[in-house]
């Protein structure tokens, strides 16, 4: 066992990576907690929605999207793979409910049926283009993502002022984003995903603010890719916000939770990964699901896990 | 708040309606005009398609067939004079939002988008929170309140939408008889303002005394029209399939009348 586990070494573990390998140190963690946060928030919306398993769907058939955007555009630039991940989570969605309104298959199925499909020819599609030379993407990363690569990347430049790494001000970019929508449409994506026959009533289309809410996904899924790709994306995505459900009955208190658990399980995380020599993203999404644990074991007595499990009272 | 409908459009015209899940119809035909001020009461077996008719007259199922008219316009135009309290067991009692949150979503439909409400629209919602005598609760989470006050939160976040026509699926399903008073007092003060209101309902010895107009329906249209003419043995017979006991029911209700 202590062969396996190597000794906690204060001097190794704490004080070094925030000494000799600060830069590398920070961006990691700053990448981790920016990472959680936008999954967290676009998650909160998917779990309310009961749609988690629609995250786990997209996030393995936007492989599929960018083997073709890839073999279209010869380039792997941001804009390029935006457009990508959009167009195939949205032809995801559209498949999956294709599939279910046409057919007696139920959503649960439809969905391993589009989701499988299009990532098999995503898997395909990358051995061909392989064939014929040098591809920027690279199956193992989409699937694991490499987030200690992130520091890696070359650091963006405005007007002489340098910013960081490329990844993580995409990142950022993407976070202000989202947040900034979520705030401005906040009554319509409530109403949306509590009520759709009211919103529909109301003149709320909720077909809309569905594509709306999985174009968003799509872009969140795409932009954490390379740091932690496909398979923890989706831990991202469900994580936080369950660990915020399990503390709190008001929606903005949940939003605010799904930082806090970001921020420490991206911290505790990668302090984990540096402690034991291993991948940095599994080690945060181990520690947020044992913060999840940890935040079911004080509340159990009391409060539900997930919105529908308790008999109403 | 009266308003002069006689030379305008009646508040719900229905014509030729069908309706159909997986290409099965469970509507066929219906013809059917709401007229102003009037409180409707639908009833009808289980199954007759009660809820789907109003699903479908608010746009939330695809029609097969006929058309649907809302104050002699499309539902897309006069969303807003349109109120909707859907069945209690339709939304999740355990999302995270009180009370206030949810009487406040009444109000989102005379916001642009991107609008939060305001104080204004704090105001009218606490006032039909009062109305409905759940004021003191407005805080509280919604998993945290019983069937009736659950009912009784809808009523009020219809109230807030501030329509001229009403649609209520099962409003008094698994209230008690005092919520079923205050819920019916509601209904009839909305009438006086000049509202519209169309309720499903279920109990036949209470429809006669609680509406002025009935519409019978078993997947097809019976009979539609002020209680007095619709509300006989005959057309109950024709609605109900000749189900006895509910028709000894209704047999001694009319009984006690005279
Ligand atoms: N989503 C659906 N898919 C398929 N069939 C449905 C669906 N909803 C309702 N039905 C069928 O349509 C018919 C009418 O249903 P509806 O819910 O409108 O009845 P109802 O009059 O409201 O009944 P109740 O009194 O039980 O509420 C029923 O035969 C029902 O089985
Ligand atoms: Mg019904």
């Amino acid at each position: 066992m202590s062969g396996f586990i190597p000794p906690f070494a204060w001097q190794r573990v704490v004080v070094q990576p925030w000494t000799e390998d600060f830069n590398v140190s920070f961006w990691i963690v700053v990448m981790g907690f920016l990472v959680a946060a936008a999954c967290g928030v676009v998650g909160t919306y998917l779990l309310l929605r009961r749609m988690a398993l629609v995250g786990d769907a997209i996030s393995h058939s936007i492989l599929f999207g960018l083997v073709v955007a890839f073999m279209i555009f010869r380039s792997g630039g941001t804009m390029v793979m935006f457009v990508a991940a959009v167009a195939t989570g949205l032809l995801t969605v559209g498949i999956i409910e294709f599939i279910h309104r046409q057919s007696r298959v139920k959503t649960d199925a439809a969905i391993c049926i589009a989701f499988t499909t299009l990532f098999a020819a995503g898997v395909v599609l990358l051995s061909v283009a392989e064939m014929q030379g040098p591809v920027h993407l690279d199956a193992e990363c989409v699937l694991y993502g490499e987030i200690a690569f992130v520091p890696l990347d070359p650091a963006v430049e405005v007007f002489g002022l340098v910013l960081g790494p490329a990844p993580v001000v995409r990142m950022v970019g993407v976070l202000v984003g989202l947040l900034v929508l979520a705030t401005i449409f906040y009554k319509e994506l409530l109403v949306t995903s509590f009520d759709p026959a009211l919103a529909r009533s109301l003149g709320i289309r909720a077909g809309v603010w569905h594509y709306g809410l999985m174009a968003v996904l799509s872009i969140v899924i795409v932009s954490v890719f390379e740091a932690v790709g496909a398979i923890l994306a989706v831990a991202m995505l469900v994580v936080p916000p369950m660990f915020a459900a399990q503390l709190s009955d008001r929606l903005p208190v949940r939003f605010a939770l799904v930082f806090l658990h970001a921020a420490l399980s991206s911290l505790l995380g990668y302090q984990l990964s540096v402690w034991l020599n291993c991948s940095p993203a599994g080690a945060m999404v181990v520690v947020g699901a044992m913060l999840f644990l940890l935040a079911w074991a004080v509340t159990r007595p009391r409060r539900a896990a997930f919105p529908g499990w308790t008999a109403p009272s | 708040m009266m308003k002069d409908f006689s030379t305008t459009a009646p508040p719900l015209e229905v014509h030729d309606l069908t309706v159909a899940y997986d290409r099965r119809p469970v509507l066929y035909g219906i013809d059917l005009t709401v007229p102003a001020g009037s409180l409707t009461g639908i009833i009808g077996p289980n199954g007759a398609g009660k809820s789907t008719l109003l699903k479908a007259v608010l746009g939330l199922l695809p029609l097969s067939a006929g058309w649907v008219k809302i104050f002699g316009g499309p539902l897309a135009q006069h969303a807003r004079r349109t109120g909707y309290v859907p069945q209690r067991e339709s939304v999740d009692w355990d999302f995270p939002v009180n009370v206030m949150d949810v009487v406040l979503m009444g109000r989102y439909g005379h916001l642009p988008p991107g609008r939060r409400p305001g104080r204004a629209d704090r105001e009218i919602a606490r006032a039909c929170l009062d109305q409905v005598q759940m004021l003191p609760l407005a805080g509280r989470q919604i998993g945290n309140l019983s069937g009736g006050q659950r009912q009784r939160v809808f009523l009020a976040r219809a109230l807030a939408q501030e329509s001229d026509l009403y649609f209520m699926d099962e409003p008094f399903a698994g209230v008690d008889a005092a919520t079923e008073a205050a819920i019916i007092d509601l209904l009839r003060g909305m009438k006086d303002r000049g509202k519209t209101v169309v309720v499903v309902h279920h109990d036949l010895s209470t429809a006669q005394d609680y509406f002025d107009r009935l519409v019978l329906l078993n997947m097809r249209l019976v009979a539609a029209g002020p209680t007095a003419e619709v509300f006989t043995p005959e057309l109950l017979q024709k609605t109900y399939g000749g189900r006895l006991t509910i028709l000894s029911d209704v047999a001694q209700a009319l009984g006690e009348e005279r």
